[in-house]
């Protein structure tokens, strides 16, 4: 018989929170990380982002070691994952994976000539890994911006198979010049803070973040159950979605499949929404397709920015809050629906039961995730 | 979980300027850079993809191994559900390079589009599926080294859980004119027994 899959732990660094607790709290409140920067390291003209301060990671790093030899990636991770460890007091062997999340890792390294190694990923795993004592060769998912939440399907995968115990994930990328002028060269950057599914969004805001999460197969203190995933590629654009949102439609509809559920059982979808015109059509399209347009649905970019490689499992964290606290938050950045297909758009923080919660997320590359979560009684 | 068997269909290595298909040299010529080694084996197995030239290396690394090992098995009209599961060491770090040096002089500043989007290691995955219409479970991994176990874990649940009929698996690895390309086709028969040692084996051959 195949494993049932739990998480058990989730933690979150973040501009407005180093706890799940202080951002929930945030979002209940309205409170954005998205700040107008001056930064011309960072890019020549004001620029919004999600930004975490230096000040509050280095004095919270310094309560978790006085070692200083850390790039600002590797603090944020390391503090996503410290509590879990600490809290999960799960023993560290070959049945215990260690799976690290990111799309550019330290890639500020290169900014120094002749800096590359640093830039290595599964150098940045080693790092962490060894700083917790993980036994087990770390793996790396890189997956565009589908990563962090291909990460919690990748470890449900292992743990359902019998491969570990336990898996922990940790996620995270950092706002650079690298990014700033990638997605500004694709004229992909709000003027503003970004507007997930509304008639006037013009693109992304970026942001930075760190999660983690335990997956296991106890279900002794599961806060949520994994009952389905799927990544199906559009195999259909490298830089931009499928006009029909084939690879998400088909990506949900795998994991529907594999829970055996309807998708009029869903409660609620933590979605993907970059606010890029593309994007959000895409998944008002691929939403309709599978009977979903009715299920209340946000985006939580309008909070964090793009965060990327952290993203996917940053909302999976959020979301798993909303289903424990049956809450519904606020879309923030939404006002009036700009999509040609009809999407249930939550427009203020509410009371909502929910029992089965979807979270998707879509890339370059053509990459799209979807992964089913069930309230566990 | 009940364990069906699995066996490499077919597989490929491409390295030193020299294609090795199913353990047979297919194509091999004197010392060159990867750009003329590429175009040569492009032109070598009458490939006609002109998209081809667009991609960074990585992803015409990695085109080139799923174009030997997909094209006879490949039917347009009928879908296939061959997933890709990919890993390498260096990322697409040598696109990052590429990138960081068309932005780190604000004198010389040309931030480009097209080579932004190949700064990520899964494009190439994107690059196979488009040119093979494969809607299909993709991921990629990074490891120090081809990591024989966790690609058959992984292959291996991909297949027992219905989530794919065969797996396209790949270690494709470059930086800085350095490469090597490692595939193999996971499916329900074949001539070697899909493990760890028989992995091993024929990524060291």
């Amino acid at each position: 018989m195949i494993k049932e899959v739990y998480i058990t732990e989730t933690n979150c660094i973040t501009p407005i929170g180093f706890d799940v607790a202080t951002n929930i709290k945030n979002i209940g409140d309205v409170v954005s990380g998205i700040q107008l920067h001056h930064n011309s390291l960072l890019m020549k003209t004001p620029f919004y982002a999600s930004i975490i301060k230096d000040a509050d990671l280095d004095l919270a790093f310094a309560k978790v070691t006085p070692a200083t030899h850390y790039s600002r990636l590797e603090k944020m991770m390391i503090l996503a994952l410290e509590p879990i460890l600490k809290k999960a007091k799960i023993v560290l062997n070959e049945r215990t994976a260690f799976i690290l999340s990111t799309t550019k890792g330290n890639i500020t390294a290169l900014e120094n000539q002749n800096a590359v190694e640093p830039a290595y990923l599964h150098l940045l795993a080693k790092t962490i890994a060894d700083f917790f004592e993980f036994k087990t060769e770390p793996i790396v998912v890189s997956n565009a911006c589908v990563s962090g939440v291909l990460s919690v399907s990748v470890a449900k995968r292992l743990v359902q198979s019998g491969a570990y115990d336990n898996v922990f994930i940790v996620a995270g990328d950092e706002v650079s010049a690298f990014v700033l002028s990638g997605f500004n060269s694709f004229q992909a950057m709000s003027d503003l803070p970004c507007k997930p599914y509304s008639l006037n969004r013009t693109g992304v805001t970026l942001g930075e973040a760190a999660a983690a999460v335990l997956v296991s197969k106890d279900k002794e203190n599961a806060k949520i159950k994994i009952i389905g995933d799927g990544s199906i590629n559009d195999a259909n654009h490298i830089s931009g979605p499928s006009r029909t949102g084939e690879g998400l439609f088909r990506s949900i509809e795998s994991a529907l499949a594999e829970a055996q559920i309807n998708s009029n059982q869903v409660d609620y979808i933590s979605a993907h929404g970059t606010a890029t015109p593309f994007n959000d059509e895409m998944e008002a399209i691929a939403l309709n397709r599978l009977g979903l347009e009715k299920v209340p649905v946000n985006s939580l970019k309008g909070f964090y920015g793009h965060t990327l490689g952290a993203s996917g499992l940053l909302e999976t964290v959020i979301g798993i809050q909303s289903v424990l606290e049956n809450k519904l938050f606020v879309s923030l950045g939404f006002d009036t629906l700009g999509v040609s297909q009809s999407i249930n758009v939550i427009e203020k923080n509410e009371n909502k039961s929910i029992h089965y919660f979807l979270k998707t997320a879509s890339g370059f590359g053509g990459c799209n995730t979807a992964v089913l979560f069930e309230k566990v009684n | 979980m009940v364990t069906n068997k699995t066996y490499i269909e077919s597989f490929c290595t491409i390295q030193n300027n020299e294609v090795v298909l199913n353990g047979e040299s297919v194509f091999k010529i004197d010392s060159t850079a990867f750009a003329d080694f590429s175009k040569k084996a492009y032109q070598h197995f009458d490939i006609n993809y002109p998209k081809f030239f667009k991609m960074d290396s990585l992803s015409k690394l990695a085109f080139l191994g799923a174009e030997l090992l997909l094209k006879a098995d490949n039917d347009p009209l009928v879908e296939n559900n061959t997933a890709l599961v990919f890993s390498n060491k260096s990322s697409s770090l040598d696109t990052d390079v590429k990138y960081q040096k068309s932005i780190s002089d604000k004198e010389n500043y040309f931030p480009s589009p097209a080579v932004f989007v190949y700064t990520l290691p899964n494009i190439c995955l994107g690059e196979i599926s488009i040119r093979h219409q494969l809607k299909s479970e993709n991921s990629f991994y990074i490891f120090a080294d081809f990591n024989p176990v966790f690609m058959e874990q992984y292959a291996n649940l991909l297949l027992e859980t219905k989530k794919a009929d065969k797996v396209l698996c790949g270690w494709v690895e470059y930086y800085n004119e350095e490469y090597t390309a490692f595939l193999y086709l996971v499916g329900k028969q074949g001539d070697f027994m899909h493990n760890e040692q028989t992995l091993k084996k024929l990524y060291n051959n």
